[in-house]
């Protein structure tokens, strides 16, 4: 049985299902790190002092840097799809990859100098959120390699079968990419600046 | 969302020059920052600067700038809920729990203590 509406649109929405299902996926996505941002601000005025210059700001605006990189290389490796050019489309999502792969081992270092000062979530309010939140945020990124990696490998294949279904597949995962880099784009003034 | 590769290749020019914004805007934060301003006014200037660029990466990357009606709707209705989840905060400011009812002995103690004499 062919599943419809997952190339051509639907004629009472005018998306093919899955658009509007990534999106609604993102929506619950956003109430998810809605509520730990809502927890942040009753953590932070509730707190008497709230700690300053805990974090590496260089290291944080790196990893900022490369989340943003990873973002361009993203919607890149979506329109080489629409220019009809496959190679450069798997150059741009390998680029994307690596660039997710150097920000998880930016966050190892930088998990791994709090561990080892025993530092951990346990430590006080301020880590317990850190940690929290921006775990959860590995956890997306490490989700993201996931998919990339399979439209890298396996995945790929269906581009030589259904190129129309493989682009929107990408766009698609360029979708949830970008919202990790939002994310990401309030995370680091709130944890690392303010 | 083009199609057209005219179209395309003219938004990759429109990604490039939002990628190098963002940079720009991070760059700005973190100089900002370095200048230790009042802590109200710092937090203001983060989270605009955050908005901005958040709205940027939304609306190109994410394509909603030009996107149809059942997105925007379903997008809308995450906004509602989303600002309430912001505001839910608010509501422990009328918490009672754990703080002493004027009027009223402070304690069980101190309620029997009374009632003894």
């Amino acid at each position: 049985m062919e599943i419809p509406y997952i190339v051509e649109p639907r004629a009472d929405t005018g998306l093919a299902n899955g658009k509007l299902g990534i999106w609604l996926f993102l929506a619950s996505e956003v109430m998810l790190f809605g509520a730990l941002f809502s927890t942040y601000i009753i953590l932070r005025s509730g707190a008497q002092e709230w700690p300053h210059g805990e974090l590496n700001v260089w290291l944080g605006m790196i990893n900022t840097f490369i989340l943003i990189g990873s973002s361009v290389t993203m919607v890149m490796a979506w329109a080489s799809l629409k220019l009809n050019d496959f190679g450069k489309h798997r150059l741009y999502l390998i680029a994307t990859f690596l660039l997710a792969g150097v920000f998880l081992v930016n966050k190892y270092f930088e998990y791994a100098s709090h561990f080892a000062k025993g530092e951990g979530p346990w430590h006080n309010t301020f880590l317990a959120i850190y940690f929290t939140m921006t775990g959860l945020h590995a956890l997306h990124i490490i989700g993201g390699m996931i998919v990339m990696g399979y439209f890298i490998g396996p995945g790929a294949k269906l581009w030589k079968k259904t190129p129309e279904q493989f682009t929107n597949r990408i766009e698609y995962t360029g979708l949830y990419w970008h919202f990790v880099d939002l994310v990401w784009i309030f995370l680091f003034p709130i944890l690392y600046l303010l | 969302m083009h199609s057209d590769p005219a179209e395309i290749k003219k938004s990759v020019r429109t990604y490039l020059m939002i990628g190098a914004a963002l940079y720009v805007g991070t760059v700005i934060t973190v100089a900002v920052n370095q200048v230790h301003l009042a802590v109200p006014f710092a937090i203001t200037v983060a989270l605009v600067i955050a908005t901005v660029k958040g709205s940027m990466v939304a609306s190109v990357f994410m394509h909603l700038s030009h996107e149809k009606k059942w997105i925007y709707g379903s997008l809308v209705l995450t906004a509602l809920f989303f600002v309430v989840l912001i505001f839910v905060p608010l509501l422990t400011l009328n918490d009672t729990f754990g703080k002493a009812i004027e009027g009223k002995p402070a304690s069980h103690a101190e309620h029997m203590q009374h009632t003894e004499h």
